[in-house]
């Protein structure tokens, strides 16, 4: 109203104001789900709207966006949250994680450690952790106000129960500063360890479900477990193929119709700096991006082949 | 020497004038009575005479409009019409305990036999897989579940497995108060009848003590030290199981006693 410029990123000024403040409130209270209220973007539900309304609230004129979907920069889906933004901010782009401000992502963190003053975005399907044993909301609200979490612990021994072992792989319930219990959205668990006493500030956007809730800069997140049955980030027993990184999070490829197949790093950013800075692994020629021909394991980027 | 302590023998809970209304219609009104530690107190009337209406309002499941329920806690008396939520809900998961009827309201039927007994144990912090295991498996057997069945869900349970179940989550924490709303309701007459011998057989092993609603005074004659007659919202009767049913005072629960009798 004071203001009749245009505002800057996409969002309309009394929108843009209203995430800033659930953005801050998250901040101030760790893991704890804001409500606000979401706005029709252009682009479905499923395909990160939550993500983009934090990424366009703190977007400035001087970021640096990065934006990546099971670690790969050129996904469909990254692809086209990295346009919007070009076209609507006119912001720099980049794939390169030490060179991003801000990163949106979609069930991954970059392998390289983060550092302060980067903000990394979280699109969020479902951000409520006590959905799965207990569906009413007014409920959940009041165990995590009483702090009542003995239902996740359930879900973890039903999880041992029938496998023997905890089999939660992806959206592993944390614990944040000893306080909120949180879905850190489906991340691989194997990035859960990140997600504690990073430098940087840690954003969750959940658009369908209308939530936002951060995790800032130095905080504790700890992974929920039983004393006999510990938690463990587990990671294929591999090396990559391409750049022969022992420490990375790995994607099986198939790479023939005869079974053939091959691990390489999710995080395509850090698996390509590894062979441009002279490593290689088994196969350490082949210079492909594994998520064009990745078997896809949640269908939102169905495997075409004739993507690229 | 040391001097012999008189130790005042306190009632585990002390109701006072308790009233719920729905409306202009009665729900219970001025309710009354003590129940003493190891006690089973048994709460009979025909339907809509406030039998449910009163356990809610006891176990803080429903907010009654006025009265007190003063519970012994560790930390000495206290209305719990007037704790801080928290402490109710704490209240509730630890020293209460409460079985329904349907064993569908007491159980999470997607978890397995096991997560159900198991869950009031996470919720005041065990973090033991193996301690839950076992505890699990020692009170399905308590309560005559084969322990096979421990990872099988309530939904694959017949009715009186179901409620056993329901029992033995209930009673996994060893509650100190135990409020159970017709616990042989819908069951068939044979399916009941073990049943309540299993519950008079935790009553005396664990030393329990619980207000149970019913409306079959079998159930009564065999668990309840004491009764408590329950007409239009009010009690008009109290007193020993025995002497309440052998010798009833009031008109109505010679009705009812009589009314058995026939059958
Ligand atoms: N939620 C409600 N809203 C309005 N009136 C209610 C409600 N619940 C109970 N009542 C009324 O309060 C009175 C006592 O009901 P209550 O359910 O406590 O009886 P009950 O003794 O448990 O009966 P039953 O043996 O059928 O279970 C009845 O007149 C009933 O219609
Ligand atoms: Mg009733
Ligand atoms: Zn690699």
């Amino acid at each position: 109203m004071t203001d009749q410029s245009y505002n800057f990123a996409y969002l309309d000024e009394q929108t843009k104001r209203m995430i800033r403040r659930a953005i801050l409130k998250a901040v101030a209270v760790p893991g704890y789900q804001v409500p606000f209220a979401s706005r029709e973007m252009p682009m479905p539900y499923g395909w990160g709207t939550g993500g983009v309304q934090v990424t366009a609230a703190c977007l400035m004129p001087e970021d640096v966006l990065k934006v990546i979907d099971q670690g790969a920069d050129d996904t469909t889906n990254a692809v086209s949250i990295r346009k919007f933004f070009q076209r609507t901010a006119g912001v720099a782009t980049t794939e390169a994680t030490s060179e991003a401000t801000i990163i949106q992502t979609r069930h991954r963190i970059p392998e390289q450690a983060l550092t302060a003053g980067q903000i990394l975005v979280y699109q969020v399907p479902i951000p409520e952790p006590l959905r799965f044993l207990e569906p009413r909301e007014t409920e959940t609200r009041k165990m995590h106000s009483l702090e009542e979490y003995g239902l996740m612990h359930v879900k973890l021994y039903e999880d041992i129960a029938r496998h023997g072992s905890i089999a939660t792989a992806y959206a592993y319930p944390v614990k944040v500063e000893g306080r909120y219990v949180m879905d850190p959205s489906p991340i691989p668990k194997f990035d859960n360890p990140k997600l504690s006493d990073s430098p940087a500030l840690q954003l969750f956007g959940a658009g369908r479900e209308q939530r936002i809730y951060a995790v800032p800069p130095f905080t504790r997140v700890v992974s929920l477990d039983f004393d006999d049955h510990p938690f463990d980030p587990s990671k294929a027993p591999h090396d990559c193929d391409l750049c022969g990184a022992s420490e990375s999070y790995l994607d099986e490829v198939i790479t023939d119709d005869s079974g053939g197949r091959m691990f390489v790093c999710s995080d395509t950013d850090f698996c390509r700096t590894r062979r441009e800075a002279g490593h290689a692994g088994r196969l350490g020629e082949a210079q492909f991006s594994s998520k064009k021909i990745a078997n896809s394991f949640e269908g939102i980027c169905p495997p075409t082949g004739d993507e690229a | 020497m040391s001097r012999i302590e008189k130790i005042t023998p306190a009632p585990l809970l002390s109701v006072r004038n308790l009233s719920k209304r729905y409306g202009s219609r009665i729900g219970c009104t001025d309710v009354s009575f003590d129940l003493w530690p190891g006690e089973v107190l048994g709460i009979v009337g025909e339907s809509g005479s406030g039998k449910s209406t009163l356990l809610s309002c006891l176990a803080g499941h429903l907010a009654p409009d006025g009265g007190e329920v003063v519970f012994a806690t560790v930390n000495g008396p206290q209305d719990t019409l007037r704790m801080s939520e928290p402490d109710r809900r704490r209240l509730a998961r630890t020293d209460w305990a409460f079985v329904h009827q349907n064993p569908r309201d007491g159980l999470r039927m997607g978890v397995t036999a096991g997560g159900n007994v198991g869950e009031r144990l996470m919720a005041v912090g065990t973090r033991n897989y193996g301690s839950i295991r076992d505890a699990a498996t020692d009170w399905l057997g308590r309560v005559e579940i084969d322990a096979n069945r421990i990872d099988d869900r309530p939904s694959a349970f017949s009715g009186g497995m179901q409620q056993r179940l329901q029992i033995a989550r209930n009673l996994v924490t060893g509650p100190r108060l135990v409020f159970m709303d017709e616990p042989t309701g819908g069951l068939d007459v044979s399916v009941q009848a073990r049943l309540l011998d299993l519950l008079r057989g935790l009553v005396r092993e664990m030393g329990l003590s619980a207000i149970i609603v019913t409306h079959d005074l079998a159930v009564v004659r065999l668990l309840a030290d004491r009764l408590m007659v329950m007409k239009s919202g009010h009690v008009v009767e109290q007193g020993l199981t025995d002497q309440v049913l052998d010798d009833p005072q009031h008109p109505y629960t010679q009705l009812l006693v009589s009314s058995v009798l026939q059958v």
